[in-house]
């Protein structure tokens, strides 16, 4: 069964350039201006949303993820209204592909089995759970998968040869691949260092595989572009949001213009990619 | 929640994937999963090895001070006017608690694996001074995360670990407390894979550290059954320890699981309440969850998102519990109570007052159980408390609380 994934991805493939995946948390700074963001991402050049579920105590995260996450925590963000503004931006939009980003708990209290079911009728496509390594697949990931959602599985550069079967056997969509060992926001690593790592996971599967983890800019971009399926930016549009709030959360310039503008920069430098790549 | 079935025993636990019925587990990021299956194959090499084992006692006996007495609380036993009661003298170890225990136990384990750097959490700071001792014994680098607010109310030993030679790293993210040192020492571990050894202070987190966390403090237990039984010819009635995380209680009961006549009881910080939220009863007022890699009983809200709890000792200041002792709830095996603030501080004053020993406050919470069950029991019945740490570090916190300066 073909998702929205599989058939975004199958389609640039015939273009030839990489995916532009775009993070954003949902419900920072509010519902209405997050929901705002996430409508602005299709036009400016998103190719694959990850809408971002708060978590009280985001583990693998850096300092800008974390602020946005207690942003939209302050600003009385849940799971419900998580999957009800993907459900309010599919009735405009039936074709870019959505993914949840986050921690196991909200889903854990919600329930597998509602949660399932609420999310693919809020029209979500895969599934990013940090913290869940295939070592626990029976919590989420075999129900996703039979749900008919993907579960996408993150490798690291401590993912080694041996391990990379296992993190692999369940994984759909694509895979993630963590440029760095850090958390959310570090600084990008060596980039062809990066691109072996790359080149060595797609010695393994099929799947489309991208890269995130210190993509900021559009050059950045362009450069992780050239050998991976997709490159996937967030910290740096959480920050797009930060920067227009004033001390006391006030919006001192549209959010999902400056996320907009962000995007489109970075939506070039994916589209030069391969040119790069050919060069 | 289901009761589990009765188990043959209660020592078993975990199975091969780290779980204690439906407690335990290994949720932690990708970056994480190799270096915790290296963990767990160094720790199931070194557990049954005899070398090991033989310098973690050479060390335990002549660096540690163990074993640690355990001592016929006259003064209280006669002012309670029932059981006799019994002190298990943790707070007489090297750095004044039972975390000793388990950082010689992982530091010897962190050498075998060959690694540089150390770092660890602490909410009291017992942790992060028993962490930077053995970081020092050593020769290790060591970096210790500390709420904040636990900076600021537990001084003394924040300068302790600084003369030891540690970096104390104040976490100001959420309340500042053990919770959000937790969650600043794992994203400095996802970040120093290659050198860095991840020293946890208590028996929670992903698998194999409550295994190994708890069998480095079961010497507690071990020595408490072989004492009493030297002593008085026959095990406790009643054995009682304050569970924060729960390291020094599941050290104390491990060993006692399967002598059914003994009752166990765990105690809770019941802060000003389990009406509201400032308390931190997870396993009395929390419900199961997942967070710092294991799932167990959390404070948390109807999202899924976890509460800051509170409590006057920083030590029990964390919203979760190690997940054994959350098994043990739901197997019925272990009864888990609250005791509020406000009778820890009394217990605290009446031990000081009556035996010449000043508690830690975490274990004040304990003493503060055996004051309310003891005068109902026979005289001849047997209690033992677990003294898990030396309040010295506590004295400020409760002169404040007596509205007095110092």
């Amino acid at each position: 069964m073909a998702t929205r994934i599989d058939r975004r991805m199958a389609k640039l493939k015939t273009e030839g350039r990489p995916a532009l995946v775009t993070y954003f948390m949902g419900g920072d700074p509010d519902y209405d201006t997050s929901l705002s963001i996430m409508k602005a991402l299709p036009g400016a050049g998103s190719d694959i949303i990850e809408l971002g579920m708060p978590f009280s105590d985001p583990m693998a995260d850096g300092p800008a993820i974390q602020a946005a996450g207690l942003r939209a925590l302050k600003g009385g963000q849940t799971l419900v209204k998580t999957l009800k503004m993907a459900s309010e931006f599919r009735t405009g939009d039936d074709e870019t592909p959505i993914v949840l980003m986050g921690y196991y708990n909200p889903i854990y209290i919600y329930g597998v089995d509602r949660f399932l079911k609420d999310a693919i009728a809020s029209g979500i496509d895969g599934l990013i759970v940090v913290d869940l390594p295939p070592e626990m697949d029976e919590e989420l990931c075999i129900p996703a998968l039979k749900a008919g959602i993907n579960f996408i599985r993150l490798a690291t550069p401590t993912t080694d040869d041996k391990r990379l079967p296992k993190v692999l056997q369940n994984t759909s969509g694509f895979v993630y691949y963590v440029s760095m060992t850090g958390i959310t926001g570090s600084a990008l690593a060596d980039t062809g260092k990066v691109a072996a790592a790359v080149k060595r996971i797609k010695g393994h599967t099929d799947l489309p595989v991208c890269v995130g983890f210190g993509v900021k800019t559009a050059e950045q971009a362009r450069v992780i572009g050239a050998n991976a399926d997709g490159v996937v930016v967030g910290t740096a549009i959480v920050n797009a949001v930060a920067n227009v709030l004033g001390p006391k959360g006030e919006k001192t310039a549209d959010p999902a213009e400056a996320v907009a503008t962000l995007v489109s920069g970075l939506a070039q430098g994916v589209r030069s990619a391969r040119l790069a790549a050919a060069e | 929640m289901n009761k589990p079935a009765t188990p043959n025993s209660f020592r078993t636990g975990p199975d091969e994937q780290g779980m204690f019925g439906i407690f335990g587990g290994r949720f932690v990021a990708e970056t994480l999963m190799p270096l915790i299956l290296d963990l767990e194959r160094h720790w199931n090499e070194v557990k049954n090895d005899a070398d090991f084992r033989a310098e973690l006692t050479d060390l335990s006996t002549h660096y540690a001070g163990r074993p640690s007495k355990l001592y016929f609380a006259e003064g209280l036993t006669k002012h309670l006017g029932g059981a006799k009661v019994y002190f298990k003298r943790e707070d007489l170890n090297h750095t004044g608690s039972h975390k000793i225990n388990n950082c010689l136990g992982q530091i010897l384990l962190a050498k075998r694996m060959g690694k540089k750097r150390i770092i660890a959490e602490t909410g009291a700071g017992q942790h992060g001074v028993a962490s930077a001792t053995v970081a020092a014994r050593f020769g290790f680098p060591c970096v210790v995360y500390m709420g904040a607010t636990d900076v600021a109310r537990q001084s003394p030993n924040v300068f302790r670990m600084k003369l030891l030679g540690a970096e104390v790293r104040p976490v100001t993210a959420g309340h500042g407390t053990l919770k959000d040192a937790m969650n600043e020492a794992l994203r400095d571990w996802v970040t120093n894979v290659e050198d860095t050894y991840y020293l946890i202070g208590t028996a929670a987190g992903p698998h194999p550290y409550p295994e190994l966390v708890r069998d480095f403090q079961s010497v507690i237990g071990i020595e408490a059954r072989a004492q009493i039984l030297e002593r008085e010819g026959r095990l406790p009635d009643t054995i009682i320890a304050a569970v924060g995380g729960g390291s020094n209680a599941i050290g104390l009961f491990h060993p006692f699981l399967d002598d059914k006549e003994v009752r166990i009881i765990g105690i809770e910080a019941g802060g000003r309440g389990l009406d509201g939220i400032e308390h931190c009863a997870s396993m009395n007022a929390g419900k199961p969850g997942v967070l710092h890699g294991n799932r167990t009983y959390l404070l948390q809200n109807a999202d899924g998102q976890i509460m800051d709890g509170h409590s006057i000792s920083a030590g029990l200041d964390y919203p979760g519990v190690g997940p054994e002792h959350s098994w043990l709830r739901d197997s019925g095996r272990v009864e888990y109570v609250p005791i509020l603030d406000d009778e820890a501080l009394e217990a605290f004053k009446l031990t000081t007052r009556v035996e010449g020993i000043i508690p830690a406050l975490e274990s004040a919470h304990a003493i503060a159980h055996a004051v309310k069950i003891v005068p109902a029991m026979d005289k001849d019945q047997i209690v033992i408390v677990n003294l898990s740490g030396r309040g010295d570090k506590d004295v400020h916190t409760v002169a404040s609380m007596l509205g007095m300066e110092i």
